[in-house]
């Protein structure tokens, strides 16, 4: 089914572990999709959707080009390709420059996430070493979506984090492990 | 904040305008895409208002020239997935060999990377005098990059890395002479290909080919642009030959899927076989 609501991670350096521990937690019946975007070397790249499958109920599989999004499936976002989100909620690959060194890029997933889905959706950005994400909150903010990031002190490289709290009004901080309740809530049919 | 200052309805105008004026149409592309290119440039280029991007463009066939090249996506680099082009060398190679002749199409060949890696191939395989390469972009400003067969000499050691995953067994060094930033790639690897402008959007056939290479460019347009375009190249590929797309890319649930089969390696190469 079509989803209605959008979740948007994105993470860096430390990112896939607060992934791996709220996966198992998430509810079988959210009435969302959700996108995750993080960075990484591109040799082990493949392996991530495997990776995180085994630790959910949910379908999850590498993003694919005009693929449209639904309802109870993680979409990973695939290296070395811009992931975007058009309007008529279908996925586009793009594999112009890259944005903040990075590619896929977390700004560009949120931002156009944010034109699509408006206040229909939730980005969390979580550890890593550089301010990819930044722009791309405050986009999801000035479209009325809600915002979080991992909180600092949980995180293995805060950087990521702190800047996203510096420049932008964030609605929630989250550890790990408050995570996937905080998305059930929100997503709830 | 305003990062993004030109919505979706103000792109559709402009690129509205530069098919009326020009006869460039970008109507059918991704419009995520394209819609971060326009934000981009307009930004780039410090236009106080949308009023006077748009002027400009309508009014400036100069400028509407740099706005197609900078809405257009460059990006490439020398044997792109190394074992695509393993692929190319161990399973179609073998087979365009027994053709007298062979012609090739690289189309969206950008700045022609791709081209002069697959020409690499080709002298490897002793094919290289009896080959033709047509090597065609939309962007007429890669394209002549693409002539010079000069790039920057820092990308050489990632380039030298992919040729060897790509089961290159020469010196890659020997195939260009290094000069300040630069590498110039040895003239014999140019002498078969042929830059020339064509845009997929609007223009049509204009011959038969064994293999047509087109990577990386079908993501940028919508569903029904990439189905004309497949049609395209079906019609422009003999019996039996070889279409080969960017990684992400793929014939599965398109109008032409019915003509072609995946070859065995699972790169993304078809034979087209139907009739
Ligand atoms: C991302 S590059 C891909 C380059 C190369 N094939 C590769 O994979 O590395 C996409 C190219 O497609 C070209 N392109 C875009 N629209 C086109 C069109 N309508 N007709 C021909 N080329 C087009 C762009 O100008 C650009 O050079």
């Amino acid at each position: 089914m079509a989803a209605p609501y959008l979740i948007a991670i994105g993470g860096s350096a430390g990112g896939l572990q607060p992934v791996l521990t709220l996966l198992p937690e998430l509810s079988a019946d959210l009435n969302a999709a959700i996108i995750i975007v993080l960075h990484r070397q591109n040799h082990n790249a493949s392996v991530l959707p495997e990776l995180l499958a085994a630790r959910t109920s949910w379908t999850v599989k590498e993003a694919a080009e005009k693929e449209p999004l639904e309802s109870g499936t993680i979409y990973i976002a695939p290296a070395d390709y811009h992931l975007l989100i058009e309007t008529d909620h279908t996925l586009s690959l793009d594999d112009s420059e890259k944005v903040n060194f990075s590619r896929p890029s977390i700004d560009v997933t949120f931002s156009t996430a944010a034109m699509a889905y408006k206040s229909h959706m939730t980005a969390i950005l979580l550890s890593g070493a550089n301010a990819d994400g930044v722009d791309g909150l405050m986009d999801v903010n000035d479209a009325g979506g809600i915002t979080a990031v991992q909180d600092p002190t949980t995180a293995e490289v805060d950087y990521m984090p702190k800047q996203a709290l510096e420049q932008v009004k964030i609605a929630h901080i989250l550890t790990p492990q408050d995570m996937a309740t905080f998305i059930n809530s929100i997503a709830k049919v | 904040m305003g990062r993004n200052q030109i919505n979706e309805q103000e792109v559709a105008l402009l690129l509205n305008d530069v098919l009326e004026r020009y006869g460039y149409d970008f109507t059918d592309y991704a419009p995520a895409s394209i819609n971060r290119r326009v934000n981009h440039l307009y930004q780039l280029d410090r236009f106080p208002s949308f009023a006077e991007f748009r002027y400009r463009i309508i009014s400036d066939s100069v400028y509407a020239l740099r706005f197609v090249e900078e809405i257009t996506v460059n990006v490439t680099e020398m044997f792109r997935d190394p074992s695509f082009y393993h692929a190319l060398r161990k399973e179609v190679l073998p087979i365009l060999a027994t053709y007298p002749s062979i012609r090739v199409w690289h189309a969206g060949c950008s700045t022609g990377e791709e081209v002069y890696s697959f020409a690499i191939l080709l002298k490897e395989a002793g094919l290289l005098h009896k080959s033709i390469i047509y090597a065609t972009d939309v962007n007429a400003s890669v394209l002549e990059k693409g002539r010079k067969g000069i790039f920057r000499l820092s990308q050489m050691q990632q380039y030298s890395r992919n040729y060897m995953e790509a089961g290159g067994v020469e010196d890659f060094s020997s195939y260009y002479t290094a000069n300040y930033e630069y590498a110039k790639f040895r003239e014999e690897l140019g002498e078969k290909i042929i830059f020339s402008p064509h845009n997929l959007v609007t223009d049509g056939s204009f011959n038969e080919f064994q293999l047509i290479i087109c990577r990386n460019v079908l993501i940028y347009f919508n569903k029904q642009l990439q189905d004309r375009v497949l049609t395209l190249f079906c019609e422009s590929l003999e019996q039996l030959g070889f279409l080969a797309l960017g990684s992400k890319e793929t014939l599965n649930f398109t109008r032409v899927a019915k003509k072609f089969k995946q070859i065995d390696s699972k790169e993304k190469i078809w034979r087209k076989v139907n009739l």
